[in-house]
């Protein structure tokens, strides 16, 4: 083998290399120069970020195990910017209580391990490294779940996490394992070929959609989301909303387009139910919230309902219109993060109440909220609103009007819980609003890109044309 | 720059330098400023058009076309015809009364201003828009802000109001947005490639199974925004809590999306939908027009009883837009007009009075002709030229309207004709009992004769509206000459 087609694995090796630098400074940094680390590892990664970028080549290693193309390539990068914006926005807090309990580094690493997994997940060419991918990806994410210890609810939380991302792995792999009896293959190039309708393929895909949909939360696995949400810190919240949903929904689609091709007309039934299930419960669920974290779990679970619209279509405008939809997901929703995290980290307050009368004492990051949750509800000009429109064009294009119908209203249903996160910002009046407080410049710079993505992802079109572009990649 | 865009320019650059603004007087001063270029433009619009129709045959003139979604065949795709250069001279003549009118607003000037702007920009956008698409996002840009004009300047039970209002008219931009793709995926029924431009779609035949299908997708979708009833509950509600400019915006221009929607998109795109479709449609306008009428009468309070005569003129409209026929739509484009006028004086009069009374209902208002001569004369003026009075816009655009309403033979739109001219009658019963009691007979409160008379800024906004109204009303030839060529093309599709 050739060592420069290593150089396929440029993200993988890079990110590699920002974690074993990490644990080089952590050994051999004085504790004064601790305080450093943060800015350090956001000044790597921003690094990684930005080479990630550069042209790459398609092409497969270790006899197909791993692939990688332009959509996985652009998928990665985006993936890249949101561990990106992400770090920005938490680097506060990561200074101000975890930097200070010793655990910094670690916090860094077990991050950035999980997005390791989440390349390798995504970039697998068989069953195997898929979910070798999924567990690296998974098992950090518990400890960082449960990473606030003096905390019960985070602990609990942590301990929701890895059971119930255990039995979705389970799952998952009993429905890989059945798959494999059908086929004799794990390889997706093979089972492509040979998968044919049976009930024991129907069966093991069943199996491993629902390990899946544990990771998207999708409606009925949904039930973790809230809690964990709830009890993680901000910055580990966001990272399940956005990049690890992202990723899942990704692999997912890598999947059902190519190697669960033959049984299209099961999944298809499954996903159209699925959708329709996630997008209500996610909904109504969402009305009655008081915690912001609680309230953006539900919104999260009904934002995954609408992706699954782009699966119906089935083609390149599908995988198009969801790549894309995720990328401007992940702008909006760390948007949104990153407000509840600036008002956490200065306030602690995490309510819907406490945020009445938030544009009159902070008009900026009221205003950057009203974006962001404009963006997730879909309102032009905002990227949401190009992103649900697309995917509501990718479903149209087969057919699917009843489908569409059923999301519009849903889009209607959720615009009122967010328009009640507006009414408290900037309709009511409050006297003990939470008063002014000045943004840090990483938070600040975090909040900017995000605002930045919001407002020109739908407007500039390039983005999509060259999203469309590399959709036939695979 | 081409001259159309610079009508969506405009209020976006003014929209970015009142971000820097600081106070009152300043944001105030740069909307003013920003909305007379917009307002001399549009003036400018009118003559440019006639000037380019004389030697031009095309439907849409001023035509510019940016691909911006290749994929989806998107396209920033503007033009106008004589109908969206008067609905953007109206457009523009509203909003600049409305400057004047919120000329003392306190609460947040600047948010307020932005916010008033934003939506502006929708409704011009939406006016030039010849694709689909664009058409669609600059709808849904002009109805979000309401949420934020009426929940933070209004009063009454606002909150209440603005999220039923952004609520429904959301939902119906939602059904819409099925219609739009109703269109879209059968626009190559012809062989063609898929294409959200009007113009376009207009020389397809789409199937008609999907033209029946979508049809009420579109009719539903656009005439929410024109109060169709049983869909017209946000109005009254929505009108009455928000503050006066907004509900000048939203009854004089914002409405008139409906209308305007339903004739170029609705009606134009799906023909066959729309004959099939018209007796079901012209029964709920009919109920509307009646139903609005006798809902005014009921009334106790001053915004309530425009809001409910809005949903009664309206719903003319889309009765004379749905008997198709060339003086009937010639009468429901000026009876867009003329109520974007009448309606828009009307809110900015109740503002008036309410800021100096601090009240709205009948029973505690009379003899305010006395103590504020100005503002009672032109409260008389625009009561009568709503009612219809000869000389005013309102006579000209109902005329129309029923004469071409009659011009239909058979029974069933006979019928609805007689039940919708007698709400004429029910207009002039609480026209002139809220003229009686309020303008005429004895001051009955002492406070009120220590009652301000109008400042000039009040003044300005009153006589800017004001002046087409009559200008219609005594040259009516000159407007239906003009909207002529641009109503043809559109009945062709029809008959």
């Amino acid at each position: 083998m050739d060592w420069k087609s290593l150089l396929l694995m440029r993200y993988e090796l890079g990110l590699l290399a920002i974690i074993l630098l990490l644990i080089i400074f952590e050994i051999f940094s004085s504790k004064k120069q601790k305080e450093n680390l943060i800015s350090f590892a956001i000044i790597l990664f921003a690094i990684h970020t930005l080479v990630g970028f550069l042209p790459l080549d398609k092409g497969e290693l270790f006899g197909g195990m791993f692939n990688t193309n332009a959509l996985l390539h652009f998928f990665k990068g985006t993936l890249n910017v949101g561990v990106l914006i992400l770090l920005l926005q938490s680097a506060d807090w990561l200074k101000e209580t975890v930097v200070k309990q010793n655990k910094a580094t670690e916090f860094i690493m077990l991050l950035f391990s999980s997005l390791l997994g989440m390349y390798f997940m995504i970039s697998s060419g068989d069953f195997l490294m898929f979910y070798i991918g999924l567990e690296l990806a998974t098992l950090p994410v518990a400890a960082l779940v449960a990473y606030e210890t003096s905390k019960r609810i985070s602990a609990e939380a942590g301990v929701k996490f890895i059971l119930s991302s255990a039995l979705a792995s389970g799952t998952a792999i009993f429905g890989i394992s059945l798959l494999y009896a059908t086929t004799g293959s794990i390889y997706f190039d093979i089972m492509a070929e040979v998968l044919t309708i049976s009930n024991l393929s129907v069966l093991g895909f069943i199996f491993f959609f629902m390990g899946l949909a544990f990771k998207i939360s999708l409606v009925p696995f949904h039930f973790w989301t809230a809690d964990v949400y709830q009890g993680a810190p901000i910055s580990v919240a966001s990272y399940l909303s956005v990049i690890s949903k992202g990723a899942a929904v990704m692999i997912l689609m890598i999947i059902l387009f190519t190697v669960m091709q033959p049984l299209f007309p099961v999944w298809t039934k499954i996903i159209y139910m699925v959708a329709i299930a996630t997008m209500f419960i996610g909904n109504l669920f969402a009305l009655r919230q008081q915690n912001m974290k609680r309230f953006l779990a539900f919104s999260s679970v009904a934002q995954a309902g609408f992706i699954l619209l782009g699966f119906l279509s089935n083609d390149q405008l599908g995988t198009a219109t969801i790549v894309f939809f995720v990328a401007v997901y992940i702008f909006s929703n760390l948007g949104a993060f990153g407000v509840v995290q600036a008002i956490s980290t200065a306030s602690n307050k995490e309510n819907i109440d406490d945020y009445e009368g938030l544009y009159r004492t902070n008009p900026k990051l009221s205003l950057l909220m009203m974006l962001a949750l404009f963006s997730l509800a879909g309102i032009p000009p905002l990227a949401g609103f190009f992103g649900k429109f697309f995917l509501y064009a990718a479903a149209a294009s087969k057919g699917y009007y009843v489908m569409v119908f059923i999301a519009v209203v849903n889009a209607t249903i959720s615009l009122y819980y967010y328009l009640i996160v507006v009414r408290a910002m900037f309709l009511r009046k409050n006297e003990n609003a939470i008063p002014y407080f000045k943004s840090k410049p990483y938070m600040r710079l975090g909040l900017i890109i995000a605002a930045g993505g919001i407002l020109i992802a739908g407007l500039y079109s390039p983005l999509y044309n060259y999203i469309f572009s590399i959709s036939s990649s695979f | 720059m081409d001259i159309l865009s610079l009508f969506v320019i405009v209020p976006v650059l003014t929209v970015l330098v009142l971000v820097i603004t600081k106070n009152l007087k300043q944001a105030r001063l740069v909307s003013l400023v920003g909305m007379t270029v917009q307002f001399i433009m549009s003036i400018n619009l009118i003559f440019a058009y006639l000037k380019e129709r004389a030697i031009s045959t095309d439907i849409m003139v001023f035509t510019k076309d940016v691909v911006w979604y290749e994929t989806f065949n998107i396209h920033y795709n503007i033009g106008v015809d004589a109908i969206s250069v008067v609905m953007i001279a109206l457009t523009s003549t509203v909003v600049l009364a409305g400057i004047f009118i919120s000329w003392k607003i306190a609460d947040l000037p600047k948010e307020f201003f932005i916010s008033l702007l934003v939506l502006s920009s929708g409704v011009f956008g939406f006016f030039i828009s010849l694709d689909l698409f664009t058409m669609f996002l600059f709808f849904e840009i002009a109805v979000i802000p309401m949420y934020l004009l009426i929940g933070i300047w209004g009063s009454g039970p606002k909150e209440n109001s603005a999220m039923k209002l952004t609520l429904m008219l959301m939902a119906a931009s939602a059904v819409l947005s099925v219609g739009i793709f109703g269109i879209y995926f059968n626009s190559n029924a012809d062989g063609g490639a898929l294409t959200f431009n009007i113009l376009e779609i207009a020389q397809v035949n789409i199937p008609l199974a999907a033209q029946n299908l979508f049809f009420p997708f579109l009719f539903i979708g656009f005439a929410v925004l024109g109060a169709l009833f049983p869909f017209h509950t946000w109005s009254p509600s929505g009108h009455a809590s928000a503050p006066t400019a907004v509900s000048m915006l939203h009854a004089g221009v914002l409405m008139k999306l409906g209308g305007y929607g339903v004739f170029r998109v609705a009606m134009y795109l799906l023909p066959l939908g729309a004959l099939n479709w018209s007796n079901f449609f012209l029964v709920l306008a009919t109920i509307g027009v009646i139903y609005g009428a006798f809902g005014a009468i009921m009334q106790k309070d001053l915004k309530y009883i425009n809001a409910y005569a809005s949903v009664s003129h309206l719903g003319l409209v889309l009765f004379a837009l749905l008997m198709i026929n060339k003086t009937a739509w010639n009468g429901a484009i000026i009876q867009s007009l003329s109520h974007g006028l009448l309606t828009a004086l009307f809110f900015a009069l109740i503002g008036m009075v309410y800021g100096r009374t601090h009240t709205r209902e009948i029973s505690k208002l009379g003899g305010l002709m006395k103590v504020l001569p100005f503002i009672g004369a032109v409260y008389v003026i625009t009561g009568l030229a709503y009612l219809g009075l000869p000389g005013f816009s309102g006579f000209v655009a109902e005329m129309n309207i029923f004469v071409g309403a009659f011009q239909h033979p058979d029974m069933f739109r006979r019928i609805l004709t007689v039940i919708v001219v007698s709400s004429i009658v029910v207009t002039a019963v609480y026209i002139l009992r809220m003229l009686g009691k309020i303008m005429m007979g004895p001051i009955i409160n002492d406070e009120f004769k220590n009652l301000t008379k109008a400042a000039w800024y009040e003044k300005t906004g009153l006589i800017l509206l004001m002046i087409p109204v009559v200008a219609i009303g005594v040259m009516p030839f000159w407007l239906s000459e003009m909207l002529k060529e641009s109503i043809e093309p559109f009945l062709e599709r029809l008959l």
